[in-house]
């Protein structure tokens, strides 16, 4: 199948190993398999004849048999240990290194939270899968057949019993896991949902104890662990029989054994050497079905993690680059030429719906709209993070999609709407912006963002460290150090989308007067919610449901667009005493 | 419910923080009081499974001895004794089939049963203790009682401890057996029993360190994982792929290492362990072969043989001994951390006051029997009757002092008053004691000093259940559940017809955007309604107060997330809500609380400025300055 062969790409450098495990497990079974065969001798020739001379000839072949097998069994759980743990080394590597080619619309298709677990819990499962592959499921087989030869080469007339074992355990244990299985996973199914209703409870503790919802959330909880306790029970109740069902083969096998032996002794067709023998492969006949049996199931249960980690290595990145791609960028025009832009193809409405806009080099623009209005995706097509579906996005004169994307996005800075800060302190994550960038840089372009102020205030200053998603920040410190990392590219065109919003009115105004004075070349788009932020720009897009509405001037729209109108005096009624002041 | 059937006694006094003995001694107290008749009967199984195996391996000397040898060169030799001798073994190797599967299908439902019980006590428990238990425990913390330690304890209980009992039972009876064979050969066996059980430990213990540094590698390497590609978007935005890559190798291949080395030692923990064994089965025949040729001990071939049945089925229940011991360790640390959780003191709740419905009959209230719209508080006046004071929604503060962690005052000497039907706001920093506040009022917590009195009743004389059914609260994160948008409704108040809930939609400006759902009110809503913008989230968590319709309303920070457009929305459904009823509210954009009645301005824990907003603005103080955008709230 295909799935495995993508999956076994990966292997790579741990192919030798993967190969190796399995040689050597043949080879300590089979020394494995000797031993009660060689035991019988020295019952036989030894102990029955009372020949010391033998049984030390024996006992010597015999431990030296017992130290090869041992090495090599030690040596196969390294290779193998090695193998396996590789293999998910170079398959957690591999879907990383893919995930980083993805586009915006490749990243969309997974959510993050799947995209974790299939980089993790996944790969961990495949990992577990590899290891009994290349352990068990070539030493089960072999065992059982190598033990089925010697008991047959022993003694066929009494190896036939063994035989017996095979149709009652080949039935009864696939009867036993089919039965379970689907019980098995019912549970876990149970056990996720108790987790949420675990989970929503603790988060809204606070809800629950307001609404005096306890008994309501008990009774709630209580169904589902009375259905887990129920169906768990079920299940270990048939899994119990798997246990008296091997005992069964084994005395019956025993007694039957017996029973023959005795008859062939007795009658002198056979030695009590190849009786012990006989009883020591039996128990070798019984391991090894077992072991089967295991192997296949785990491989059942990693089947899905298997899928769901091919999907991913199979995603073909949907944003690529040019085979000839242009390495610099003039200016900082932008020019959208009939654009229209949907997500799926699917979908009944574009998102953007043919729209064409001219930004000069250096001018500053502001983009507002409703919630659904698009702002976002329009913004997004410039640094090329998706791709339209007709029209073009110009920027310095050149087709997006012609460009190399690390240099157009080099150019095009971004300060996204859900920006992340990343764990790590203030300095390293500015440097995101610019590696090689100076402390004098960063703090130049912390001033510009109006971060410097608080950045100083922290003990550590600059080199405060920032929590996971930056927790110990408020959102209005996390917009000006995000703001700060993306000036720190001296980009060509700068995108602020909804950058601001928790930042407050006086603030926000002396960002934007800062950038206007300190960067006057460089083009600025700025998204806002707010119209105080976009009504100095030299002009206004108004887009409402995909479609450009108007553009123009604070002061022209004012007078011509009912949409901007609306937003302006909503917020001006109620904000009257903050713009009079500014 | 049948819960206080199943509760075993709660550990007494002194619970120490690791208490190993008193944990087992409670975990054994489950199965003593519940199950004892059943867990004698699998204790006797186990026995019974464990001679029958030893009656075993001791026949095969007696069918050598006994049954085949005598018998070797005789013509027609008569096989009757041993066709019997098969059958009684036949007989007995039934019962011990019968009784495994006995023992393994009762610990079953014993081990199933006494996880639900537990599970159902922890969660039960759980609802009853105080907020204040996880604003100081994490999460994730909590969430681990019922996944990772009910999970080793379900090992534990199902798979541990039968085998520990089996394989002591095990050791004792076959050591027995095998001093009676023979016992030179017994040293020989000990010996090289306890070399395995070295070995064991040896290698139990350094691939434990390495598992160790396994786990402390996956943990790294995951969070990593997790952190990157929540923010992989900003990862392109800033070309900082080959960056990360880079990143992510190291950490990848420090992974590798540390799995590898902990991986190869317990893999190669089996087949040390399977050839030491053999080595000592070789052993056993070698001395066995040359003790009977030697005569010493009078040594048979049959004991031999049997002896070699024996060594074999002894070295296996000490590994498995040396295994469970680990497992059971493990156990019950996890144990001990269900029990804190089990232990932890319930709030207190002595109130005796209650919230009834009523109605007013010749001007004086009565109890009503169904929902009359009004309320009255239901006041025993110890003498076996009741007075009945009208719910109005009247709260005041006096001189309340609180402190979370003693030493650490949040709250200072606060006072004031909310009038039936008036809108009270709280603004200040974060950390100002806002939220504390409404913490206090819905008891959620309790003053340290002065007083909360609630229509002239002292808070802490209401019924806690029957004091926060009054009060309806609307938090800025919204949490949903699992189930139909109706359901998330219906949790304001579990009675209501599908009319009351749609009506308190429409109230609540929901109605719009349910009907757009696509399943309208039987959209099913999934993790916490992640399918739903914010704005749509806070109108649903509004709806379920509208139909809960309390006569006092707290909303903390109700429209922080939400865009101003959607906010204009959600402020008019709530403001429908408020209309008529006390309202508490706490805002982050100062346009949702100017038409307030009274709006305190607060700063570390004391209020600084109270006032309307307009004579607020005249102050010209700090409202002032949060109002003119000088500074910036959070």
């Amino acid at each position: 199948m295909n799935i495995v062969k993508t999956l076994l790409k990966s292997v790579r450098e741990f192919k030798k190993l993967s190969i190796i495990t399995p040689l050597i497990i043949i080879a300590e079974v089979i020394l494995e398999m000797f031993l009660p065969f060689i035991t019988g001798r020295l019952i036989d020739e030894g102990v029955e004849v009372g020949n010391m001379q033998m049984i030390i000839r024996y006992g010597v072949i015999l431990f030296v048999m017992a130290l090869l097998s041992l090495a090599a069994g030690a040596g196969a759980a390294i290779t193998g240990a090695k193998a396996s743990t590789g293999f998910a080394k170079n398959l957690r590597r591999d879907m990383y290194h893919k995930v980083q080619d993805y586009s915006f619309a490749n990243i969309d298709k997974f959510s993050t939270s799947s995209l974790v677990t299939r980089l993790t819990t996944d790969v961990t499962n495949v990992q577990n899968a590899y290891q009994i592959v290349l352990r068990m499921a070539v030493r089960s087989p072999i065992m059982l057949v190598f033990a089925l030869i010697m008991s047959f080469s022993v003694n066929p007339r009494v190896a036939w019993v063994f035989l017996l074992a095979i149709p009652i355990l080949g039935t009864c244990l696939p009867l036993l896991l089919t039965r379970a299985h689907p019980i098995f996973k019912r549970i876990f199914r149970r056990y996720d949902k108790l987790n949420l209703v675990v989970q929503e409870n603790l988060r809204g503790i606070r809800v629950v104890k307001s609404f005096v919802r306890e008994g309501h959330e008990k009774e709630k909880f209580d169904d589902i662990s009375e259905s887990i306790y129920q169906d768990f029970s079920k299940a270990e109740k048939i899994m119990a029989f798997t246990g008296p069902l091997m005992s069964f083969c084994i005395y019956l096998i025993i007694i039957l054994v017996s029973w023959l032996s005795a008859k062939f002794i007795i009658g002198g067709t056979m030695t009590t050497g190849d009786l012990t023998t006989l009883i020591s492969y039996a128990g070798n006949i019984l391991m090894g079905l077992m072991f089967i049996s295991v192997s296949i199931m785990m491989m059942v249960i990693s089947r899905p993690s298997m899928e769901r980690i091919t999907e991913i290595l199979t995603e073909e990145p949907t944003i690529k680059d040019p085979e000839n791609p242009v390495t610099a960028v003039k200016d900082g025009s932008v020019s959208f030429k009939n654009v229209t832009l949907m997500y799926s193809r699917k979908a009944e409405k574009p998102v953007l719906d043919n729209i064409s806009i001219d930004i000069a080099s250096g001018e500053t623009v502001g983009i507002i709209g409703g919630t659904g209005s698009s702002k976002s995706s329009l913004v997004q097509l410039i640094p090329r993070l998706y791709d339209v579906i007709e029209g073009s996005v110009q920027v310095g004169g050149v087709d997006v999609r012609d460009y190399h994307i690390e240099t157009l996005r080099n150019e095009v800075a971004m300060v996204l709407q859900k920006n992340v800060l990343f764990s790590g302190t203030i300095k390293e994550n500015l440097r995101w912006g610019n590696e090689h960038a100076t402390d004098e840089e960063l703090v130049r372009v912390c001033k510009l963002a109006q971060a410097d102020g608080f950045i100083q205030s922290f003990p550590d200053g600059y080199d405060t460290y920032i929590e996971q998603g930056g927790a110990n920040v408020s959102g209005g410190q996390k917009q000006r150090l995000c703001i700060a990392r993306a000036l720190l590219k001296k980009p060509k065109i700068l995108i602020l989308d909804d950058s601001t919003s928790a930042v407050d009115t006086r603030t926000d105004a002396l960002i934007r007067k800062a950038m206007l004075e300190e960067i006057p070349n460089t083009t600025k788009i700025i998204i806002a919610q707010r119209t105080s932020s976009v009504q100095d720009a030299d002009k206004i897009i108004v887009l409402d449901e995909g479609r450009v509405s108007a553009v123009g001037s604070h002061e022209e729209l004012l007078k011509t667009s009912a949409i901007y109108q609306e937003v302006y005096y909503s917020q001006n009624r109620e904000e009257a005493f903050g713009s009079a002041e500014e | 419910m049948q819960k206080n059937k199943n509760r075993p006694p709660r550990g007494r006094g002194s619970f120490g923080a690791s208490d190993k003995k008193g944990t087992a001694k409670r975990l054994l107290a489950y199965i003593t009081r519940d199950h004892l008749g059943r867990f004698l009967i699998v204790v006797a199984c186990i026995i019974l499974a464990a001679f029958t195996s030893i009656y075993g391996s001791m026949f095969l000397m007696d069918l050598i001895d006994v049954y085949i040898k005598p018998l070797i060169g005789t013509e027609n030799p008569v096989l009757r004794e041993l066709v019997n001798a098969l059958s009684i073994l036949a007989v007995v190797y039934a019962v011990g089939i019968v009784s495994n599967l006995l023992y393994a299908r009762i610990m079953a439902v014993i081990s199933q049963r006494i996880l639900r019980d537990i599970r159902q006590q922890m969660f039960f428990h759980m609802q009853d203790i105080p907020v204040g238990y996880f604003d100081s425990h994490t999460f994730g913390n909590v969430m681990s009682f019922y996944t990772n330690d009910t999970d080793t304890l379900r090992q534990m209980l199902g798979q541990s401890v039968p085998s520990f009992i089996s394989s002591v039972i095990n050791v004792i009876a076959i050591f027995c057996s095998m001093l009676t064979l023979s016992w030179h050969m017994t040293i020989v066996v000990v010996v090289m029993v306890f070399i395995i059980f070295m070995l064991t430990k040896f290698m139990g213990g350094k691939s434990g360190r390495y598992f160790y540094k396994q786990q402390v590698s996956i943990g790294k390497t995951n969070g990593f994982i997790e952190e990157m590609i929540n923010g992989q978007k900003v990862v392109k935005v800033f070309c900082h792929e080959e960056q990360t890559k880079a990143d992510f190798d190291k950490l990848n291949e420090e992974l590798f290492q540390n799995a590898s080395k902990a991986n190869q030692l317990a893999n190669a923990l089996m087949p040390i362990m399977a050839n030491v064994g053999n080595l000592q089965y070789i052993l056993i025949a070698v001395v066995g072969g040359a003790l009977a040729v030697g005569g010493v001990g009078g040594i048979t071939l049959g004991a031999i043989v049997s002896f070699l049945q024996l060594s074999r089925s002894f070295s296996m229940p000490v590994n498995q001994l040396s295994m469970q011991i680990n497992y059971i360790v493990m156990a019950l640390a996890g144990a001990e951390r269900i029990f804190s959780l089990i232990d932890e003191k319930e709030e207190v709740d002595e109130g005796k006051v209650t919230l009834v419905n009523a109605r007013e009959e010749n001007g004086a209230i009565v109890e009503a029997e169904s929902r009359t719209g009004m309320w009255a508080w239901k006041q025993p006046d110890g003498k076996g009757g009741c007075t009945y004071t009208k719910l109005a929604g009247d709260v005041r503060f006096k001189n309340v002092n609180f402190s979370y962690v003693k030493g650490k005052q949040v709250l200072h000497d606060i006072s004031l008053y909310a009038k039936p039907g008036q809108k009270i706001a709280f603004v200040g920093a974060t950390g100002a004691g806002k939220t504390t506040i409404t913490n206090l009022i819905n008891r959620f917590y309790d003053v340290d000093e002065g007083q909360i009195v609630y229509d002239g009743i002292d808070v802490r004389h209401i019924k806690k259940d029957d004091l926060r059914r009054s009060l309806g609260i609307v938090l800025q994160d919204v949490n949903l559940f699992t189930g139909t948008v109706m359901d998330n409704i219906r949790y304001g108040r579990l009675d209501a017809t599908d009319e009351e809930c749609i009506e308190a939609a429409k109230k609540a400006n929901a109605h719009g955007f349910i009907t757009m759902l696509p399943d309208g009110y039987n959209t099913m809503l999934e993790g916490d309604g992640s399918g739903l913008s914010q704005g749509q989230r806070q109108l649903l968590s509004i709806a379920r107060v509208a139909v809960a319709d309390p006569p006092v309303m707290i909303l903390d920070e109700a429209t922080s997330s939400i865009d101003t457009r959607t906010e204009a929305i959600v402020q008019d459904g709530m403001d429908k809500l408020m209309q008529g009823r006390t309202v508490f509210v706490i805002a982050h954009r100062l346009s949702t609380i100017r038409n307030s009645n009274s709006i305190m301005v607060m700063d570390q824990g004391r209020i600084i400025e109270r006032g309307d907003h307009d004579e607020l603005i005249e102050q010209r103080g700090k409202y002032y300055q949060l109002y003119t955008g000088a500074f910036e709230l959070e």
